[in-house]
């Protein structure tokens, strides 16, 4: 015997009472009523929203710099750190006159993510060495079909006109971070 | 014969061995890094110090110590000499100062860099340097160089090593390639900056212990952590043959000398064998390559286990390290005879 829960099975005769049934039905209907009147657990979903956390894990973000270019380069990181092998990537050389679509000389031709596979653990924009991934606050829609759920740069990047807010995923401590100058020797 | 005493072990080595291949010799963790010194190039170290090792007692003959931390690759073993590495705080502090130097100009481009990986000098910064630099001013850039069509290099990542420059001399006849400038300015270039056309002149790939001279063809192909390595060998008439595949799926991405666990070349391979035969046809395998376990490009690697296979694999391990802590580590796995006795044989 692995635990301390277990019971004996008895063959027990019901009584009167139990054999007709209705004491039990009225008991069942009142625990049924007491929850009229209780607080809603549900809520009316498209309409209303939940209060999510400030760095809530939704779906992935690929920033654009203030210029507009590209942030990612394609390093690999993200997808080496990935423990569900979410995300993929063919990387390409920039060529010239592409300086203000990509920041780096190396960008990512083809970056695909899929969200099926994706835990929403948040370990590639932990990885991200160039800020580039950002996990945000939006959901990923469902969809009935699975090539949907493989998302590519084409949903994945921001627009540069219309970024999305990654400044509460920032603590104070990586914006300070950010100012020393020490490590500043990559721009 | 005369005697050296390197981190507490005790080791005769012949007349004329340097410290650092006495150490070798003993292996294990106390080997001195090396970023320069290359043992199958000549005239090869003394150049970047990471093998700076500290000589508490010179000789039995003259028993003081040595003033300075000495390069190991160029300091010759005397009778009686007692040599610390890393039981010495001070060495290992000395050491992240080279270190520091070392990447004082290096670009942190790792992300684009496609040596990322496999890079020694990443490695050394990664186990002996600090985390931050104390460097404040504009790093010095060039622009990119093609060396023929095959090989780029980035000057910009270049830490003067020589190494190339002693491949180019030694390798190839006809010096085609050279340091110019001096001190802060210094550069690696060829000559005329045109094409070395030499069957070798792809070993410089090999060598360079950092991104400063790669491969155009394999030039942002793949981050070599996705890749697959295998050991494949070919019947060539100018080189040995023996070569690691660069695997993506069925494509060859990347043809590479064979490199032991120093990170040096097994055999030279020439360059039909490195840029033209990308096919996977063109090869016989020999079986996956060795990879240490704590290497980023064995990450992500989940294939189903043949235990044949794995049993090969641990054969080629005991025989690449030498037979340290095999058993120890792998009780699991039954040895045959004939790895045994290998084991028993590398541990005498």
């Amino acid at each position: 015997m692995l635990t301390n829960r277990s019971k004996v099975v008895v063959n027990k005769q019901m009584t009167f009472m139990e054999r007709i049934y209705l004491p039990a039905v009225i008991g069942g209907l009142i625990t049924t009523m007491k929850h009229f009147f209780r607080k809603k657990t549900t809520i009316d979903y498209p309409k209303e929203k939940r209060e999510i956390s400030e760095n809530y894990r939704g779906q992935h973000v690929l920033k654009v710099d203030e210029k507009g270019a590209e942030r990612c380069t394609a390093c690999g990181l993200c997808a080496v750190s990935c423990p569900a092998e979410a995300i993929t990537m063919t990387a390409a050389e920039r060529k010239k006159g592409e300086e203000n679509k990509y920041r780096e000389e190396k960008y990512a031709a083809v970056y695909e993510i899929n969200m099926l596979r994706c835990i929403f653990c948040g370990l590639c924009e932990e990885a991200c060495p160039k800020e580039a991934i950002f996990l945000t606050d939006r959901l990923v829609p469902v969809s009935g079909n699975r090539d949907e759920m493989i998302y590519g740069k084409d949903k994945l990047t921001e627009k540069s006109f219309n970024q999305v807010d990654i400044s509460k995923r920032q603590t104070p401590e990586v914006l300070a971070f950010k100012q020393q100058k020490q490590y500043q020797h990559n721009k | 014969m005369p005697k050296v005493t390197i981190d507490n072990h005790e080791i005769e080595v012949p007349e004329g061995t340097t410290i650092l291949q006495a150490a070798r010799m003993i292996g294990g963790d106390i080997v001195p890094p090396a970023m320069c010194y290359y043992s199958k190039l000549k005239t090869s170290g003394g150049y970047c110090r990471t093998c700076i090792v500290k000589v508490t007692q010179g000789s039995a003959k003259d028993p003081r110590p040595m003033p300075k931390p000495v390069a190991s690759c160029r300091t010759f073993v005397m009778d009686g000499m007692v040599v610390q590495n890393t039981t010495s705080p001070e060495l290992l502090e000395a050491r992240k100062g080279v270190v520091e130097f070392l990447l004082l100009n290096h670009p942190l481009d790792c992300p684009i860099c496609d040596q990322a990986g496999e890079c020694d000098l990443q490695n050394l910064a990664y186990d002996h340097g600090a985390d931050t630099t104390r460097y404040q001013f504009e790093r010095r850039t060039f622009e990119k160089i093609d060396i023929g069509t095959k090989i780029k290099l980035h000057m910009t990542r270049c830490i003067l090593c020589y190494r190339c420059v002693k491949v180019a001399d030694q390798l190839t006849e006809g010096r085609v390639h050279g340091v110019m400038n001096r001190g802060d300015v210094s550069e690696i270039s060829t000559y005329i900056s045109n094409a070395i056309e030499n069957d070798f002149s792809g070993n410089m790939i090999d060598v360079c212990p950092v991104g400063a001279l790669t491969d155009n063809t394999f030039r942002f192909a793949s981050r070599v952590w996705f890749t697959k390595p295998l050991d494949a060998h070919r019947n060539c008439a100018k080189c040995s043959g023996k070569a690691v595949l660069w695997m993506k799926g069925d494509e060859v991405l990347r043809v590479s000398a064979r490199k032991d666990k120093y990170n040096e070349v097994e055999d030279w391979i020439c360059n039909d064998c490195r840029f033209e035969n990308k096919n996977k046809d063109q090869w016989v395998i020999d079986g996956p390559r060795f990879i240490a376990k704590d290497s980023v490009i064995a990450q992500n690697h989940y294939e189903n286990i043949d235990l044949q296979k794995l049993k090969l694999d641990i054969n080629r391990q005991i025989k690449f390290q030498g037979g340290k802590d095999i058993l120890e580590h792998n009780s699991r796995v039954q040895f045959d005879e004939e790895s045994k006795k290998a084991l028993e044989a590398t541990k005498k």
